[in-house]
Order: C-alpha cells, then structure tokens, then sequence
C-alpha cells in the first residue's frame, strides 16, 4: 500500500536537502539566491504539507512565514542589495561539483549514522526528516566556512535554519515551533538589512569578509 | 501576579519606555532607576518559596543567579551613567544612538533575566537568542569598521552555536516526547526532570553534544571562543562588562539545566569528561594568548575566557565540593570581571586609548582608579585575600584528592594566567606615568562597590549562604 503521507513528506524533505548541496557549488550571487529561493520554497511546502496531513493547523502559519520571509521578501532584498553595491559579476571561489559531492554525500551519511540509530522508538517519518535536517544543518555549516561573501554566509546562515525547520516540524506535536521559527527570523532581518549590509558597505564599499578582517584591533 | 513576572516584565516594559526617551541623560538616569526596581524585586524572590508554572521555575539553584543578574545590571547602569557622559563629550555617540543603547540595555536584562527564569526550554531558547541579538546590535554601535566586523564575527559564530542549541533542544523533544507525550509537558524543564529517567539516554547523549558545543559557544569555551575578544573589545565598556559578568554565565546555566537532565536519567552519558575537557582546553589555550595582547580590554576578555572554563571544568568534575567552587567562582568571577571592566573603561577614558603598552603609572597619575584597578587584578588573578582565592583553592584542593591527574593541568593553567595578569597588571599600574592624561570624570562607586563585596566574600562568607550553596552543590550532583 502506498501511503501518500509519508511519501510527499519524504520527498519535500529530499528536495530540501538536494538544494543545499546545489548552495555549495554556486558560484555567482544571483544563482545561490535562485537555489536558496528553491529551499524556502521546498520547505514552506513541507511544513503545508506536514500541517495537512498531520492536522496541525499552526504549522500554516511557519509555511506562510517562510513561503513570504524566505521565499519573497529575503531574496529580493538580497538582490536590490547585490545589485545596488554592484558586486553580481563577482565570481566567488566555492567547492567544485566533484568536491562538493563527495563532502556532502559523506555529511550526510554521517548524520544518517549518527541519528537512525538512536532513535528507535519514534516513527520512521520523524527518523527520517531528523537525518535530514541534520543534514542540511552540516551542509549549511560547510558553506559558511567555504565562503567568504557576508551575502554568502547570510544564505548559509539562514539555510542552517532551514534545517532546523524542517526538524522541528518533522517532530509530530513539537510545542513553540512558530514562536522559534518567528525568533529566527526576527534575528536575521534585524542583522542582516537593519545593520550590517548597510554599514559594512559604509565603512568599506566591499562585502567581502576577507578584506574585512584584516582590520583587526591588534593588528597595527 | 508573582514575583518572577514582576522581575521579568520591568525590564521590557523599560526597554519600550526607554526607546520613548529622547534625552539621554534623563535615560540614563531612568536605565538606573529601572535596574534598581528590577533588583529590589529579585530581593524579594528570596522571601518567596520556591515555585514552578509552566512559564517560569524558581529555585535554589537560578534564585541567586537572577539576583546577581539584576545586581550587575544596577551597578552597571551607574557606571554606564557616568560612562557615556564621555563617549558623548568626545562626539562617539550621539543622542540617536544612545536611545538605542538605552532601551537595547534593558532587552538584554530582560532576555538575561527570562533566560534564568524560564521553565521552558523552547522559551529558554528564545531569550538566549534574543540575548546574541541585543549585544550584537550593541557591540556594533560605535560603527567603526573594528566594531563592525567583531560585531559579524559575534553574530555568525554565536548564530551557528545558537543553532545547533537549537537542534539539541529539538532532540530534546524528540527524546521525551514518547514517554511524555506530545505537548508543551515534554518540553518543560521541571516536568522533564519527573520523567526523564524514562526517557531514550541515546537521544539524550545526541542531544546534549549539540547543547554543549551551542550555548558551549556563548559560553565562550575554546575552540568556539574567537568572538568573546572581538566583541569585548569594540563595543561600550558597559557592554563589555555585562557580557562577561552576565551574558557567560547565563549560557553556562542552560547548559547546566542540561547536566541535571542527563545525571537524573541514569543511563545517559556522564557529562563530566566533555565538559572537564572543555574546560581545561579554555583554560591553558586562554592562559598562553594572554601574554600576547596589546589591548586591555582583550586582555581581560581572555580572562574571561580563561575563567569559564575553570568554572566548567569545576562543574565538569561535580560532586558537592567542586560544585560548591564552581557556583561560588561563577558569583565572584562576575563581580570581580564586571569590576575590571569599569576600571578598564575610566582607564580608556582618560588615557584616550586602549592599548597596553601605552598606559602605564596609573596609581601616580589616578591614585584612586590604579590602585581599584590593581585590587581587580589581584582579585581576578586569584590571590588572597579574595573571593576568587577561595574557589580556586577549593576546586584545585578537591581535584588533587580526586583525580590528581587532572589537578596539573588546572594548577598549570590557572598559573600560567597568573603570570601573564601579574606582568601586565603591574605594568599598568606602576612605573611612569605615560601618554596623556585626563582628570576622571564619572563615578567610582561601582568599581569599590563589587570589590568590597569580592573581599568580603573571600574573608568571611556568612553561615546560611554556605549552607544555601551546598544545597545547591547538591542540587547540581
């Protein structure tokens, strides 16, 4: 028997977790913003889908909040920005195809590794989604040491937190998950746009946190 | 309405207040009333008895931690008060700038103070968040390009750190909620405590590997330290001051909340060896680079850093007596390190610069401020007779009759801090006085107000406050 259920919830997560490898290989701003647009959309369609079917009705509320936060709002911004400080022919060194691949692939078996045997007892969507976002969580982590663009690290950053997303809404009943998601968004928009692009580019017409941190309080 | 709410809300409902404030001075006057308001009400927690809602948990254990909180906060206003005065006169701040601060302070008391009080490990979370989000946003607020990149570099360390808390809080979820079932049950800390001893210890174990190195990272534990220095250094002194009295030891309390989950399932992982290493690395790694500052208030962020991490490893070992010098270390270090830091920042003033190498002489040129900001140093390098000798003796004392091997390290470490804040405390305070120099203006009570306290403590602590901390000590396992 197939059940339905189980199976979208499966692959919505999977295409969560494909775009995160697509993140690692992009080498051009425009086109990471493309691929993190994809995942918010992957994502907000899991939590629909997860309030759906598991009837939790408040889960809607994360799904609009991410499709109009992440999917929308963030991305557009991202690009006036890029497009604005003029930095989207930049062509930023990031992992190759092949070595993302084999980075990735062995991430995630290690979070399979790490999660499916401990946890027995809950339902085999949970397990799963929790390999998962365990996943993306690493993925994300690995983007953000390869990168040295802030645009680039905000993207892993708030893929990061895709992830964390997707585990908090794989748990069935799991209390606070809005208020979390809320928290989270909260944080980035205030950072990101309120602060520190805007000041960065201020202080040194640049994005590049290379350049940045050479100015180091000691460093004269 | 309870006590705890009380103590909660008065710093939110300032912050909105104090972002209404055009003036700065009457804020800054305002900031301290609101502080003092929010201590007097934590004075009165200790009156009441200990109490759980879903919301909040008062106990042994977080009562004197809220006390301290708010206790800094007040201090910290009147420095702050006298502080900006200053950073005004000398055009680093404006009017805009300091409504900001002012009403930022109180968010971060208030997300300090929800922190400590929350029963609810999601909520819990959340003001740890709120708490990275407030002092990143006030760490950047003199917009220098050094400001701003400690600030980003704060942001995204302690952004990933706080994520990954996250994924353990998830876990931790995950783990109780078959036994539990779902619910806001499975994620309340006291509720947690009743059943945890059923719960998956696998899960458990995950869980608080992700819980350690998260809010391990605002806790300022090597290898996740890199941005305690960078954030000390560029923001407000004020900031600097809260951060290492306050915002340090609130993460180490999560994780601490953690500990006594995992020590009451049973099968569960000990914590000790993780967090012992932990702290050890901090301790010897923050010990070495304090030879090679330059700047003073990096300097005694490593300090800082140095001494988290003998306040985790004493947490690390547990039992009764290191517990006992970890919860009294964690008290003395937040006094003596806050203190530091408004020394630190008239010294800053009236030098014009940071740098160590070009203050010297102060107990010539500032009789009163050398000689406070010598006593800090004595004080936080744990010479007798202060609060700090005391805790450091009791953990080394109590680790040489358990593990002794792990007492080298520790006595290695701790020595090797002495020497680097002996060298640069009495090159700063004695010889020649050098660079320029301008009379204090500002008020010195807070610096003598934490010391005094410091020497009490480490001369005589009173009867029912160490019995009080051995009940917690136990409280800890």
């Amino acid at each position: 028997m197939i059940d339905l259920g189980y199976d979208a919830a499966h692959m919505l997560g999977a295409v969560v977790l494909l775009m995160s490898f697509a993140l690692l290989y992009q080498r051009r701003l425009f086109s990471l913003l493309h691929v993190f647009t994809l995942q918010a959309l992957a994502l907000s369609a899991t939590a629909a889908w997860q309030a759906f079917s598991h009837d939790e009705p408040h889960l809607y509320i994360t799904a609009l909040l991410t499709l109009v936060l992440k999917a929308i709002v963030i991305p557009v911004v991202l690009h006036r920005i890029i497009v604005k400080m003029n930095i989207h022919r930049t062509i930023e060194p990031a992992l190759g195809i092949g070595l993302t691949m084999v980075a990735g692939v062995s991430l995630v078996t290690l979070s399979i590794l790490l999660v499916l045997p401990v946890t027995e007892d809950a339902t085999a969507l949970t397990r799963e989604n929790l390999a998962l976002s365990l996943s993306v969580v690493l993925l994300g982590l690995l983007m953000m040491i390869s990168r040295r663009n802030a645009v680039s690290q905000v993207v892993g950053f708030m893929s990061i937190e895709n992830g964390l997303i997707l585990a908090a809404v794989g748990v069935a009943g799991m209390p606070l998950v809005v208020e979390m998601s809320v928290a989270f968004s909260v944080m980035v928009a205030f950072i990101i746009f309120g602060i520190f692009l805007f000041h960065i580019r201020e202080r040194f017409d640049t994005l590049d946190m290379q350049k940045i941190e050479s100015f180091r309080g000691e460093s004269d | 309405m309870s006590v705890i709410s009380v103590i909660v809300a008065t710093p939110l409902i300032s912050a909105v207040v104090l972002a209404l404030v055009p003036g700065w001075k009457l804020a800054s006057w305002l900031n301290v009333a609101f502080s003092a308001v929010t201590l007097i009400a934590s004075l009165v927690l200790f009156r009441t008895p200990p109490s759980s809602s879903p919301l909040f948990v008062v106990d042994a254990f977080n009562i004197y931690l809220i006390a301290l909180t708010a206790f800094v906060g007040l201090t910290t206003s009147v420095f702050s008060a006298s502080y900006i005065g200053h950073e005004v006169a000398s055009k680093k701040l404006d009017a805009g700038k300091l409504r900001f601060y002012h009403a930022m302070y109180q968010a971060f008391m208030f997300t300090m103070l929800l922190a400590l009080s929350a029963n609810n490990l999601g909520v819990m979370w959340v003001a740890v968040e709120g708490a990275t989000l407030t002092t990143v946003l006030m760490v950047s607020l003199y917009r220098t390009a050094a400001s701003i990149e400690a600030a980003w570099k704060y942001f995204i360390l302690c952004g990933v750190g706080i994520a990954l808390a996250l994924f353990g809080t998830i876990l931790m979820y995950l783990a109780a909620q078959p036994v539990m079932g779902p619910g806001m049950a499975a994620m309340t800390w006291t509720e947690l405590m009743v059943h945890v001893a059923r719960v998956n210890a696998d899960i458990l174990n995950l869980a608080f590997v992700f819980l350690l190195i998260g809010y391990g990272t605002k806790v300022g534990l090597a290898p996740l330290h890199a941005w305690l220095p960078d954030a000390h250094a560029e923001g407000p002194t004020p900031i600097s001051a809260v951060l290492s009295g306050l915002l340090l030891n609130v993460a180490l309390y999560a994780v601490l909340r953690f500990k006594m989950l995992l020590a009451a399932n049973g099968g569960a992982i000990a914590p000790g060896p993780l967090m012992i290493t932990m702290g050890l690395a901090s301790l010897l790694l923050a010990g070495l680079m304090l030879y090679r500052r330059r700047d003073i208030k990096r300097f005694f962020a490593y300090s800082s850093i140095e001494h988290m991490g003998i306040i985790t490893f004493a947490f690390g070992m547990g039992g009764p007596l290191a517990n006992f010098a970890g919860l009294l270390h964690m008290a003395m270090h937040s006094l003596t390190k806050s203190a530091i830091f408004y020394a630190v920042g008239h010294v800053a003033q009236v030098k014009g610069t940071q740098r160590l190498d070009r203050i010297s002489g102060l107990t010539v040129s500032h009789p009163v401020l050398g000689w406070g900001l010598l006593i800090g140093g004595v004080a936080i390098a744990g010479l007798p007779p202060f609060g700090i000798f005391m805790s450091e003796f009791l953990l080394i004392t109590s680790t040489f009759a358990r593990e002794p091997l792990l007492a080298i390290p520790l006595t290695l470490g701790i020595l090797v801090a002495f020497g680097a804040l002996v060298l640069r405390v009495q090159q700063v305070c004695f010889g020649a006085p050098g660079g320029e120099s301008a009379p204090i203006r500002g008020s010195l009570v807070p610096l003598f107000a934490h010391l005094g306290l410091v020497l009490v403590a480490g001369v005589w602590l009173p009867g029912p406050l160490v019995a009080w901390f051995q009940t917690v000590a136990a409280l800890l396992g």
